[in-house]
């Protein structure tokens, strides 16, 4: 029976039934123009996935235009599967982030795996083994028994995957907040790695050339929203469909390995993976890149489930699947490949002159649509930005300096705040290890990978502070990529680039449209800064539930390079006797802070002041000095300040202690947040070196044997604590969190 | 030395086994693909790796030990020759019944990653020769079932015949006994669910497994040469 | 075709962490007359009738299905629809 007819298009305009697809009239309209007639309801199907948000960046477009995404290295940029940026030595590294969260709202743990399955799938269409994981995660606060089966569910999905399919998942962050506890963010960065030789491009070339399907089944797997209710499907027990996605590891591995067989052949012409919109956004893709047509019989697509329309084969998110272009003729040795690993292959389609995206079901075009269309008419929205009424009020507000008694109690009220406290728990259930590359373990400012073969290693790291984002999108937006870039330099690597995941509101708010705009403003005029170029990316929109929105978060996931590995730098304190010191001046700055937030319960004020080009100077200049070797540790200065920053330094497994003296305000050199500061370790005989570069730093104290922190300031003993019990403090947190009754 | 490591859909650790046994530890390695059973006429020791074969599906490991490459793998461990299984690999050793007991699911029922102190309870077999009997050395471990159970009467048995190789100093998974590594009586078989393979460089923070496969060669090199 | 139903539980006597921690869960959901909770899995095989059928099933779970170090089995057939 076929369903997809039973609904005729005239229906579908007369009910505005394309409405529950997520397309507007006007754009409904569009789609009666390029097609010279009404759409079927296969058709219109296709059109509202390839017009969505997720596939089209309708509203986002204008914005990422602005981003900078060319640089010497940069061998890709955004378009493809990943972006690709050399490294030398005919390697490259390939990577991208991309966003699952409204998936994993509803089903955590499959929301997170099948995340992790479609970034690792984006990294090895481009031909590129997949080396490294990272995962970027905002949830609400650990208070209530909802937000702690989300943020366990997300963390046991994401190992889960990770750890069955032999990626190490090596770092990322975690954060807490009011605005995430409806709307938790779930972004997955994978990293890459592959020869300038194999880089794959998602094409189909070559005209009479073979479209192959390779992995399971499809099935009605993440169908939802947009298949209605209506009365006319109601006899296909459409509550049968499952709307989420179940994650095969497994499979994925095969793929993986399969795939990176597969793109040794020349009978290979191009590969992408089945992402969202699977075979609809795949193939018209494919053809569109190509210029040129493709044709497709759903007759031959292997099918899990019986009675599958065309609409639902068209847009089943079934996982772990690729599409690939072969050279006709030689279809036998892809599927050899395949078959090998225990995996399906079979054609369904063929490239074809006319640049039409033409579907075949049951002898029937249920689909012929002008390829270019779909991806290249996709309308653009311009929307309408006015500046946020409490950023104004913010502007206003005079720079509040908290009140601390206690400067101890105070440190280890921070180190406990879920956001500072040691995520541990998370990242003890990830394979770090696997690959046995990891030189720098999930914990410090960026984790290290080294490459085998040469003397090289990567740095990766992900980064937000999206309070400051809020405060203001500007100002926050620079902070985030500098803030990426300070981590990836205090590693003792140079950025190389990065790729951004971009999670907003309602763009249709045009408040919330502002937050986009300036903060990608801000992460722009950064990225020139600092001369990391925007390689890849991901928008997740209309991230709010009961009309309040999250804040902006824009996530950077950066990789830099390490030359040698042994410019690997940590961020722990190494040995007594070592001097401290910190590089840049500390102002009054508590907007966003995370002390604020203890006292007042909000964030509001200023955001930190960055300066781009002290912050680019800054980093240029502790990049030399590790590589000359003259740099102990370093460590940059986040949420907490100096006084977080000091504490972790102590937490390594070598037993050290400091001692420190601060001149000022105590309360405000130990807990600012202010921006471009380095917390960093010299060995004494390398202190002329060092001051030599850095004049202005200031000269903390010293490495001590004995475990403990110790601050002064007019000499006088303001805070001593030992780092054993701070560790302990900072450690169980969130294990005790989650432990408490809500 | 010609050893070669087993890989079975789904196994991850295989070229990091690879890498370590052959471009660390000097023996000629090779990748063998578990359908290609012949490919293992001429190997001096076999090393299984860990990963999740078949996806764990079922009980990690069972899907791998029922296939045909497990008959030679019996075969070549009955003539004495070394076989040493790791994290998956041990799995699948339990689930063949070539060593005894089972791998369950940890007692936290996390996942879990990160190096752990072991003990060196054996140094009279193939592959831990290399170390000093009581000796405390770090290895990664990375197992979500590496909770070793086995009945009191084996594990009698077990202590009897000196079969248990490594405890935990720290048991993090509930293992019996603080087992953490097991072999044969014969000492030519060898499971554990720690990784000695993460541990062959200081790049990567312990060195400390690298003996494990320096013995093997080790041993190899000394009984050749008693037959040359 | 019969429909073969396995339901596989742990030896009494082995630990069974999953069990406990669903049991501490109900507790915690006020359901303190929960004694004790044992966690197994279910297999259901469609196979062709044949004369040693009971047999080749019980082969089946001493080879695969179930791990004899650890778990018990119990077999029930019935027709399949």
């Amino acid at each position: 029976m076929q369903l997809t007819h039973s609904i005729n298009p005239v229906k579908i305009e007369q009910d505005r039934l394309y409405q529950d697809m997520g397309l507007s009239d006007e754009e409904f309209e569009k789609i009666k123009t390029i097609l010279g007639r009404l759409p079927n309801f296969t058709e219109t199907g296709i059109f509202s996935v390839m017009w969505s948000e997720h596939c089209s960046y309708k509203t986002s477009k204008p914005l990422l235009r602005k981003f900078p995404t060319e640089g010497p290295n940069v061998l890709q940029g955004p378009g493809e599967g990943a972006g690709v940026i050399d490294i030398g030595d005919g390697q490259a590294v390939v990577f991208k982030v991309e966003s699952h969260n409204h998936p994993s709202a509803v089903e955590p743990y499959q929301g997170a795996a099948t995340g992790v399955g479609g970034i690792i799938r984006d990294v090895f269409s481009m031909g590129a083994r997949p080396i490294a994981l990272m995962n970027s995660l905002r949830f609400g606060p650990l208070t209530t028994n909802r937000t702690k089966y989300l943020f366990s569910e997300v963390v046991a999905g994401i190992a889960g995957y990770g750890n069955c399919v032999g990626v190490p998942t090596v770092g990322g962050e975690v954060q807490f907040d009011d605005s995430y506890e409806d709307n938790p963010l779930v972004n997955a960065m994978c990293v890459g790695l592959i020869n300038h030789d194999d880089v794959q491009k998602g094409i189909a070339a070559g005209i009479g050339n073979t479209i192959l399907y390779a992995g399971p089944p499809t099935g009605r797997d993440g169908i939802h929203g947009a298949t209605f209710a209506s009365d006319d499907l109601a006899e296909d027990s459409n509550k049968d469909r499952p709307a989420v996605q179940v994650g095969d590891p497994f499979m994925e591995k095969l793929i993986i390995e399969a795939c990176l067989e597969v793109i040794h052949s020349d009978a290979l012409v191009g590969m992408q993976d089945m992402g969202a919109a699977g075979l609809t956004s795949s193939a018209s893709e494919m053809a569109s890149k190509a210029g040129t047509g493709l044709e497709m019989n759903l007759d031959l697509v292997p099918q899990r489930e019986q009675n599958m329309t065309a609409y639902e084969m068209m847009l089943s998110e079934s996982q772990e699947r690729m599409l690939l272009c072969v050279k006709t003729g030689r279809e036998q040795e892809i599927i050899d490949i395949f078959e090998k690993y225990g995996l399906q292959a079979v054609p369904v389609g063929k490239v074809i002159e006319e640049k039409v995206f033409r579907i075949k079901h049951h002898d029937e075009v249920v689909a012929d649509i002008p390829v270019d269309s779909l991806a290249d008419d996709a309308p653009v929205y311009h929307m309408p930005s006015k500046e946020a009424e409490y950023y104004q009020a913010f502007q206003q507000m005079e720079a509040h300096r908290p009140n601390v008694d206690n400067h101890g109690e105070t440190l280890k009220q921070l180190l406990q705040q879920p956001t500072i406290a040691s995520k541990e728990w998370v990242y003890d259930q990830y394979d770090s290890m696997v690959q046995t590359n990891t030189v720098v373990t999930p914990g410090s400012d960026a984790a290290v990978v080294r490459i085998k073969g040469t003397d090289k290693a990567l740095a990766i790291t992900t980064d937000c502070n999206s309070r400051y984002i809020y405060l203001d999108p500007e100002e926050g937006g620079k902070i985030a990529v500098a803030e990426a870039a300070r981590n990836i330099v205090c590693s003792g690597a140079k950025p190389l680039g990065l790729t951004d995941g971009l999670n907003f509101g309602n763009p249709t708010n045009p408040e919330i449209f502002w937050q986009m705009e300036k903060s990608v403003e801000g992460m722009s005029a950064a990225c020139e800064a600092l001369q990391t170029p925007v390689i890849s990316g991901n928008v997740s929109l209309y991230n709010q539930s009961k009309g309040k929105s999250i804040y902006p978060t824009p996530v950077v996931g950066m990789v830099g390079l390490h030359e040698s590995t042994a410019h690997i730098t940590p961020s722990f304190f190494q040995e007594a006797g070592d001097i401290i010191y910190l590089i840049g001046e500390t102002r009054n700055e508590f907007g966003g802070s995370e002390l604020q937030f203890i006292q007042e319960g909000k964030y509001e004020g200023k955001a930190p002041y960055l300066d781009l080009k002290i912050e680019t100077e800054r980093q240029k200049k502790l990049l030399s000095l590790i590589r000359k070797g003259k740099i102990q540790s370093a460590h940059d200065l986040a949420e907490g300040g100096l006084g977080v920053a000091l504490a972790e330094s102590l937490f390594a497994d070598e037993v050290v202690g400091a001692k420190v003296e601060l001149s000022g305000n105590a309360t405000v050199e130990l807990f600012s947040e202010t921006q471009s500061r380095f917390l960093v370790t010299v060995k004494p005989e390398n202190q002329g070196a060092f001051e030599e570069v850095f004049a202005d730093a200031a000269k903390l104290g010293e490495v001590t044997a004995d475990n403990k922190l110790r601050v002064k300031t007019n000499n006088e003993t303001i805070l001593q604590e030992e780092a054993a019990e701070l560790k302990a403090l900072w450690k169980g947190a969130i294990p005790c969190l989650l432990k408490s009754k809500a | 030395m010609k050893v070669a490591v087993i890989v079975f859909p789904g196994s991850n650790c295989d070229r990091d086994m690879y890498h370590a046994a052959g471009e660390v530890a000097g023996a000629e390695a090779s990748l063998v693909w578990y359908t290609d059973t012949h490919l293992l006429n001429d190997v001096d020791g076999i090393l299984i790796p860990g990963g999740f074969s078949y996806g764990d599906y079922l009980r990690s490991g069972s899907m791998a030990s029922t296939s045909d490459i497990m008959n030679k793998i019996r075969e070549h461990a009955e003539k004495g020759r070394p076989v040493l299984g790791i994290c998956n690999g041990f799995q699948i050793l339990t689930e063949s019944g070539l060593l005894p007991g089972a791998l369950m699911r940890n007692k936290n029922l996390s996942f879990m990653c990160h190096q752990e102190e072991l003990i060196v309870e054996d140094n009279e077999n193939v592959f831990t020769k290399l170390y000093d009997k009581n000796e405390v050395v770090r290895f990664p471990i990375a197992h979500g079932e590496g909770n070793y159970f086995c009945d009191d009467e084996t594990l009698n048995e077990l202590k009897a015949n000196n079969q248990i190789v490594f405890t935990y100093k720290n048991n993090p998974n509930g293992s019996v006994a603080d087992i953490a590594g097991i072999r044969n009586r014969a000492g030519n078989v060898l499971g554990m669910m720690p990784h000695p393979e993460r541990a062959v460089e200081a790049l990567l923070g312990s060195e400390d497994g690298l003996r494990i496969f320096q013995s093997m060669i080790a041993n190899w090199r000394s009984s050749n040469a008693v037959n040359a | 075709m019969k429909k073969v139903q396995v339901y596989i539980t742990l030896k009494q006597g082995v630990l069974d962490p999953q069990g406990k921690a669903i049991q501490t869960s109900l507790h915690a959901l006020d359901y303190p007359e929960v004694d004790d909770v044992r966690v197994g899995k279910y297999i259901e095989l469609q196979v062709e009738e044949g004369p040693d059928l009971e047999t080749r099933v019980t082969q089946m779970c001493e080879q695969l299905l179930a791990n004899p170090v650890i778990e018990d089995y119990r077999i029930e057939l019935e027709e399949a629809r």
